[in-house]
Formats: structure tokens, sequence, C-alpha cells
């Protein structure tokens, strides 16, 4: 009797054990393809990206150059044009960019609000373009006889040559980010202004304070990880800037607007395709997505 | 509230809305107008739009463009849902240090600029003679680490009861996950259906990388090739512009409920 107590609980336990071990089997199975597919297609990827740095030569007669291609960056005045011209970018319409959609966001959050949700569709809806689709139009109404040198000229002032002239250009360029992009970083902030009580900012206004304090001292501290979020996507995004360079400048005037992934791409597959320079480039676009994603989240953390 | 915040509050919502809705505006006006009149600065809508339309026909091969970005996207975006799905919900419903240290494995993977890996895809294709396959075109982008954190961050909220009574019941593992989660999680997938759709359909540099022929031309593409030549008809541009912007603008109008509430349920 006592023994068949011990092979019942045995058994159990046995069952019991090899239920966990199959559930802990159909995990790994589920999760399997999609982490195969990036481990394939991004992963080793990087790694011959790596690799191909530290070479040197065309096609299949490749030698290794060691650092070679890294001092050559240094030298490279284009690389350092891109690179002004990308951080450019992402120092002025990144916080521009978010800032905005956080005050739009918490506007909209706003209970007594009306008209709530066409406001929202309409500052979201230039997502909904694509990204050469906003380019051209772009491209169109800044261009020289286009639509906004018209209004200038009716208004009695002086049309600009807003892609003769390298800062004018590359002011469009960043209007027509922060136009493209705020109303998708809104929808965030207004994701995670869901998951706060309402009656917190109610509270807060009985005790006096005032719509600027319960930004500052509510709406910002609670959003944090979601701004920690949208920061890393933007600069991410903005490090990686491609179509607009391509499509609404051309890289001009010269090279005044080039991003670095621009760059890159000429140099892969435009001018005399070198694609151990181009490689070389990219690893330091990584590190910089990298380094400044670390920094990100230390400054989120250390802010808890 | 005061009167006047309250004014300033609406003056601000309306202008910002208005700045939003304006290019797409000009874009829409601008398809219907010739050339001069768009050039000139006109705002009208005009009568141009079907002239425009039958200029783009004779000048590009539309109807190529349009059905390779479609199947490109709606074939991606199926086999992402699935694929990622399934892979966010067995990271959560099953999870433990093992998977829990792949999932922040896999989410280095977020910070890989695309240019980085784009050379070494592109040789790893060409070497298995994949060039232009909209296959090729496909692997690099169904998984990715964004949509199998937000169906992970979805399941999390997903009752273990369920899956106790289901597994009570008979059903197979699977079984669980394909006719007890995948219902209930309708807003994540449109979410998800949403983002993914719209970088497949809008994808243009890995496109112009692996798409080396006319044939497999897809419309953003396309309509950067309306810029190209040496005088711009703009009419037919904006009307290029608009058709590519269409099916994006349909999809978003049809599951923005969806959307804003499966970001919602990501953020949390």
């Amino acid at each position: 009797m006592n023994s068949d107590d011990n092979s019942g609980t045995n058994s159990r336990k046995k069952k019991g054990l090899s239920l966990a071990k199959k559930h802990n089997l159909t995990g790994w199975a589920f999760l399997l393809p999609a982490a195969l597919l990036i481990v394939v297609f991004s992963f080793y990827p990087m790694f011959q990206a790596f690799i191909l740095s530290l070479k040197k030569g065309v096609g299949q007669n490749l030698t290794w150059n060691g650092i070679g291609m890294y001092t050559r960056i240094l030298k490279d005045p284009t690389f350092r044009q891109s690179l002004f011209n990308t951080f450019f970018y992402l120092i002025i319409q990144v916080p521009v960019m978010l800032v905005l959609a956080l005050v739009l966001a918490s506007i909209l959050n706003n209970k007594n609000l009306r008209f709530k949700g066409l406001f929202r569709t309409m500052i979201f809806l230039p997502c909904a373009t694509s990204l050469v689709s906003y380019s051209m139009i772009f491209r169109s109404m800044f261009a020289n006889d286009g639509f906004i040198n018209t209004v200038l000229r009716n208004l009695g002032m002086s049309p600009v040559g807003w892609f003769q002239n390298a800062w004018a250009a590359r002011f469009v360029i960043i209007i027509a980010l922060i136009w493209r992009w705020t109303g998708y970083n809104m929808v965030f902030y207004l994701s995670g202004l869901q998951n706060i009580e309402y009656s917190v900012y109610e509270a807060a206004r009985i005790d006096g304070a005032t719509a600027l304090q319960s930004f500052l001292k509510i709406t910002v501290p609670l959003l944090k990880p979601t701004i920690l979020l949208t920061t890393i996507m933007s600069i991410n995004g903005t490090l990686q800037l491609f179509d607009e360079s391509v499509n609404l400048t051309s890289g001009g005037p010269g090279k005044a607007t080039m991003t670095m992934a621009h760059y890159i791409y000429n140099t892969s597959f435009v001018q005399s395709p070198n694609f151990s320079y181009a490689a070389a480039m990219s690893i330091v676009i990584m590190l910089m997505v990298a380094v400044l994603s670390l920094i990100q989240m230390k400054v989120g953390d250390s802010r808890e | 509230m005061s009167k006047g915040k309250k004014t300033l509050m609406y003056g601000f919502l309306i202008l910002t809305s208005a700045v939003s809705i304006f290019p797409l505006y000009y874009m829409f006006a601008s398809a219907t107008n010739k050339s001069v009149d768009v050039v000139r600065g006109r705002l009208l809508p005009g009568t141009e739009l079907f002239n425009n339309f039958k200029a783009l026909c004779a000048n590009q091969n539309l109807g190529r463009a349009m059905w390779n970005s479609f199947r490109n996207a709606v074939i991606l975006t199926l086999i992402a849902m699935l694929v990622c799905s399934i892979a966010g919900y067995g990271f959560e419903i099953y999870h433990d240090k093992g998977k829990d240290a792949v999932m922040n494995v896999l989410l280095l993977a977020m910070m890989l600029p695309f240019v980085a890996i784009m050379i070494p895809l592109f040789k790893m294709f060409s070497q298995m003679k994949m060039v232009n396959s909209w296959a090729a075109f496909m692997l690099p982008t169904i998984s990715t680490p964004f949509l199998i954190m937000m169906f992970r961050q979805a399941a999390r909220s997903f009752p273990h009861d369920i899956i106790e009574a289901a597994r009570i019941d008979g059903l197979t593992e699977l079984g669980i996950f394909f006719r007890m989660f995948v219902p209930t999680m309708k807003s994540t997938y449109g979410a998800a259906v949403t983002v993914t759709f719209m970088n497949a359909w809008n994808n243009y540099l890995w496109p112009k990388v692996i798409f080396q022929t006319e044939e497999s031309t897809t419309m953003p593409m396309l309509v950067a090739n309306l810029m190209g030549g040496y005088t711009v008809d703009y009419g037919m541009l904006m009307v290029g512009v608009l058709i590519c912007t269409l099916p994006t603008a349909i999809i978003f109008f049809c599951l923005q409920k969806s959307f804003t509430e499966g970001i919602t349920g990501s953020v949390k």
C-alpha cells in the first residue's frame, strides 16, 4: 500500500514534469521562427558588415585591410558633412517634435475638450503618407516657383531659393520631418496618458496647480517610459534618414543636406561601388545609435 | 478654465490641424490641376484629374507598380502577423529565464540601423540568386522586435484561467493560441497590421536596393521616378503621390480605432 502511494505520486510528478517540459518546448517552438529570422537577417548581416569593413577590394577579391576604412572616414569631408547634417536635423527636429507632440497630447487629453477625435485624426493624418510621397509634396510646395514662394511674392516679400541655399534646404527638411512625425509620437503619448487617472489632474487643479505645473509635475514624470521610447525611436529614425534626403533635396545644394544613410547608399550603389567603405560607415552609425540609446536609457533610469 | 485660455487652446489645435491637413489638401488640389497652375500656386480644385491620370498611365506602368506594392505588403503583413504574434505569445505565456534572455538579445536588433545590414543582405541574396524576388524583399522585415514586443505586452493581459480551462477541455497549445488568443486580441492585431502594412507599402530604401528590374518597381519607386525627368509635370506627379497615399490612408481610417487601442496596450 505504501509502495502504491509512492508510485502514484511518482507518476504524477513525472507527468507534471513532462507537462511543464512540454509547455517549455512549445514556448520555444512558438518563438523560434521569429528569433531565427532576426538572427539570420539582422544579427548575421551585422557581423558580416563588420568583417566587410575590415577588408578592401571589389567583388570576391577582398583582402584584409585592418582599420584602413575607419581611418579613411576620419579624413573624408563628405562623411563629415553628412554627419553634421544628420546631427543638425537630430538636435533641432527631435526635441521640437517631441515637445510639440507632448503638448498636443496633453491638450487632447482634456476631458472637456470638444471635437477631440477630429483634432486627433487630423494631426495624425500626415503619418498616412509615404515618406516618398510627402517628400514630393514638400518639394513641390517649396519649389522655386512653387506655392510657398508664390505666397511670399503676394505678401510683397522676396521669394526664397529654398533648395539653392544650404540652410534654407535644411530648414525645409526639418519642417517636413516635424510635419510627418509629430502626430505619430502624439498617439504614443495619448495612449500613455490613458494610464494616468484623470482624477490626479482634478486633484492638482483643486490644490491650485496651474496647467503648466500639472504638465511638468504630473504628465512628464508619469509618461517617462513613453517619452523614453519615443526619444529612442526618433533618434534611431533620424540617424537613418534616407528618403527625405534623396527625394526632397537630392542631398543638395551640393552635399549640404545629404544624410549619412544617403551617403552610404551612394557609396554602395551609385558612384564606383565600395562596399567595404560603406560597411565601415554603417558600423559607425550603428555605434552612434547604440551609444545614444544607452545614454537615453541610463538618463531614464537615474531619474527614477 | 478661463475663456482666454480656452480660446488659446482651441486656436492652437485648429492651427496645428490646419498645418497638418494643408499639404494633403495641396496634394489633392494639385492632382486636379494643370502643371502650370500648380506652379502658379492655384489651390482650388481643377478639372484636370482625369488628364493627369491618363498622362501618368501613359508615362509609367501604374498597374504593375500597384500590384507589386499590394502583393509585397499584403503577403508580408500576413506572415509577419503570424510569426510575430505567436512569438510574442510564446515569450510571455511560457516565459522563463532563458526566454527572457533571448527576448533581451532580440531587442538589440531594434538598435541596428537598416543601412548597416543592407549591403551584407544584398550580397547574401545575390549569392542565393534571389535579387528581384519578393521573398528577398520580405524576409528581412517579417520579424521585428517591435511587433514581438507589442504582442508580448498584449499576452500579458491575457488571463491564465482561460488557458487552464482550455487545456482541461483538451485543446492543444496551438489550438489555444489560434482559438482563444487570436480572437480576443483584435485591437492589437489591428494596430500591428496598420504599422506593418504602412511600413511595407512605404519602404523605399530596401526595394531600391533589391529590386533592380523595371518589372519589380513599387509605388514609392514609381513616384520617385516621376521627379527624375528634366521637366516635372506637377499635376501628374501629384496624381502619383495621391494614388500612392490612398491605400495606407484607407487602411489607417479603417483600423484607426484598433490602432490607438493597440498602441495603448503596448505602452502599458
